[in-house]
């Protein structure tokens, strides 16, 4: 995983509650045995019509929000399924960072292992970022050692993220290699947890 | 000040701890299965690690199987991962309940059934489902692959310690009403999102008189709230279940873990974050009619109307919703015409489901409209259910008996909801396209799903109960 500091590019928005990780990637998808290539099938059902062209009214496929790498979204983003696959997808597709009032849990965990950079930010905040977004070309600046998003019109804003993962994030690092420097304390756990009672 | 159930179970599983950084958390009991998995066996190959404890990891296979003839597999991808977590399993020397194996089924059945779940644990499987486990009282959650493969070379996670949130539920349940129709009430009533950060601990008079089956469906869907896991402290419903299981303790140390497992029950005077109470008495038969868990209402009401949204967002989302699943603003539940009916998935494929199931279906015959099917949750059910004659009562009546599966849960199978039609379906998400692109998913009991699948739409089938007592 390469490492995170600063992205400057263009934000889409995607202005619905509840997006689930079935959306996100439907189950069709999840049965190859790779990390790579799902770009192409993020948001599928949404993204594609029937006959398989591509739907004009999807947010992703307007003309101006081609090549966005920032995804502004609305509440509870990521509910559902555990299926890391979702970041894979996203992440593909080429989004590096999404900010939305608030996450699921487990795939806000997925987005930290990916390199993906989950930002939460006040409902009032992200529904100005939406409605900006609306009106492209739009970029935002993301710094992710000071915990800042801003864009070119005087809009500033600060996050916060656990200190730990932001420092996976910046250095991407192997999260395992880390862990495993502590074997010995795992070991000395093992041997009191499972010693005979 | 005493602690609750989460606290001790967390307190002991901490093997690192350090200013700044989440715990590091030990994992008593890996699940496997074929979709995500394959990723993090890959990753493991590439750096030439090996599987901490494979004696504390077991595999199946369950969301990709064929349901109706496991003999041929048409599909090549679907045949690759499974056949990828066979070599996988046999190369790091993971116990693995494959297609044949006679202890095969969805992973979150097979796991208490194997007596694998155990009171106190800590327990991960990369499904969102795997908090069906905590009913043992154990902290039991869902991971992605990521996770999966660091769990595979250390045995540990690094875990941010939840908030807590008890949930206490007391009271009378009216008839009809199920286990499946109390979390579905609760997703109701507090939202999607009501438990994301939390582990929630469910209480109060009526869980405790719940069997060990009905607390398994109450805590699978503590993910459909956002929590990270749900869990009951355990009783002694939970020993007498767990006794002479395959990879239950035996003999003495059974009377030992019984010992243990006793203290792990919350003090009576426990704190914890956020509280939530819930009158059994006032749920009723649930049916979602939306794309979200939440966006259910009784049998008897009718669907929300437009004008009847807290904001914008929430109004946009009804719209949306309705406009997929085809249906009005204010239509009366009853009224919703139904095609095809799941019963099966982690949530409602055990014993107990397909026992209520049938006590409707006895003797009737599924509606000319509907296509109806009975998934076991694994082949020790199915096996139970065929020596107890619950097969025939449902092939006598039109359903179609399957193997065990995930099956039309996630319809990663051939068991598919064509577009535009609905599903009285016993599975856990109703979101788009879960069934079937265009599918239309309602989420109900096994009770009544199968009184759905009898009158080709919904009905009350606590009133329908009621009547047929009378009679």
């Amino acid at each position: 995983m390469s490492g995170f500091k600063t992205l400057q590019g263009k934000a889409a928005a995607m202005d619905r509650a509840n997006v689930d990780t079935d959306q996100i990637i439907p189950k069709q998808f999840l049965k190859r045995i790779e990390k790579t290539g799902f770009g192409k099938y993020l948001f599928y059902d949404w993204r594609y019509t029937k006959e398989g062209l591509p739907n004009p009214a999807f947010e992703l496929n307007k003309m101006e929000n081609q090549g966005a790498s920032i995804l502004i979204a609305n509440e509870n983003f990521g509910c559902g399924s555990s299926r890391e696959h979702a970041p894979w997808a996203l992440g593909d597709y080429g989004f590096k960072v999404i900010i939305a009032p608030s996450f699921a849990d487990i795939f806000h965990q997925n987005c930290l292992k990916n390199g993906l950079l989950p930002i939460t930010l006040p409902a009032e905040t992200v529904e100005y970022l939406l409605e900006r977004a609306q009106k492209p070309p739009y970029d935002l600046k993301v710094d992710l050692q000071n915990g800042i998003v801003e864009d070119e019109y005087n809009f500033s804003a600060s996050f916060t993220i656990n200190e730990y993962w932001k420092k996976m994030l910046i250095n991407g690092w192997d999260e395992i290699e880390i862990t495993l420097q502590l074997e010995s304390s795992i070991l000395s756990f093992e041997e009191k947890r499972f010693a005979v009672q | 000040m005493g602690k609750s159930i989460i606290d001790k179970i967390w307190e002991k599983h901490v093997v690192h701890r350090e200013e700044g950084k989440p715990d590091l958390m030990y994992i008593d009991l890996h699940l496997v299965h074929e979709v995500t998995s394959p990723q993090a066996f890959s990753g493991l190959r590439m750096k030439s690690r090996k599987v901490r404890r494979p004696d504390k990891t077991f595999a199946t296979v369950d969301h990709n199987v064929p349901t109706d003839n496991r003999k041929v597999i048409n599909d090549p991808v679907a045949l690759n991962q499974m056949t990828t977590l066979e070599k996988n399993c046999l190369e790091f020397g993971i116990p693995l309940a494959g297609l044949d194996s006679p202890e095969q089924g969805i992973v979150h059945v097979i796991g208490p059934e194997l007596g694998l779940t155990q009171p106190g644990m800590t327990i991960v499987c990369g499904d969102s489902h795997t908090s069906t486990h905590g009913a043992f009282g154990s902290i039991a959650f869902g991971i992605g692959t990521s996770e999966v493969e660091h769990v595979l070379a250390t045995q540990t996670l690094w875990q941010s310690k939840p908030k807590t949130l008890k949930l206490e539920i007391n009271g009378e349940l009216k008839k009809g009403v199920t286990a499946k129709d109390v979390i579905l009430y609760i997703i109701a009533k507090n939202g999607i999102g009501f438990g994301t950060g939390h582990i929630i601990e469910y209480c109060g008079d009526t869980i405790a008189k719940m069997s060990m089956e009905e607390r398994m469906t109450i805590c699978n869907m503590s993910i459909e709230g956002g929590a990270k896991a749900g869990l009951v402290s355990p009783d002694e419903k939970t020993f007498e279940y767990l006794q002479g299981r395959k990879y239950a303790p035996k003999g003495d140390g059974f009377a030992n873990a019984v010992g243990n497992w006793r203290e792990l029950v919350s003090d009576h005077d426990a704190q914890y974050d956020k509280t939530i109470q819930i009158d059994a008495a006032d749920i009723a038969p649930m049916v979602s009619w939306g794309t979200n868990p939440s966006m259910t209402s009784k049998v008897n009401e009718q669907i929300p109307k437009l004008e009847e949204c807290k904001n914008d967002l929430e109004q946009k989302s009804l719209s949306r919703a309705l406009e997929y699943m085809g249906l009005q603003e204010g239509q009366k539940i009853e009224d919703i015409q139904i095609q095809h009916v799941f019963i099966g998935s982690c949530t409602n494929s055990r014993l107990e489901d397909l026992k209520l199931a049938a006590e409707v279906i006895r003797g009737k015959k599924v509606h000319p409209n509907v296509r109806a099917l009975v998934v076991p949750g694994s082949q020790q059910v199915k096996k139970q259910a065929e020596a107890d004659g619950l097969d025939l009562i449902f092939k006598q009546a039109g359903f179609e008996w399957r193997e065990s599966g995930c099956s039309m849960c996630l319809s990663m199978n051939n068991d598919i909801v064509p577009n535009g039609e609905h599903c009285a379906s016993t599975s856990n998400r109703n979101f788009e396209g879960r069934q079937g692109s265009g599918a239309r998913t309602h989420l109900v009991s096994p009770l009544m799903a199968a009184a759905a699948a009898i009158y080709g739409h919904f009905v009350d089938v606590g009133a329908l109960l009621s009547a047929e007592t009378v009679h």
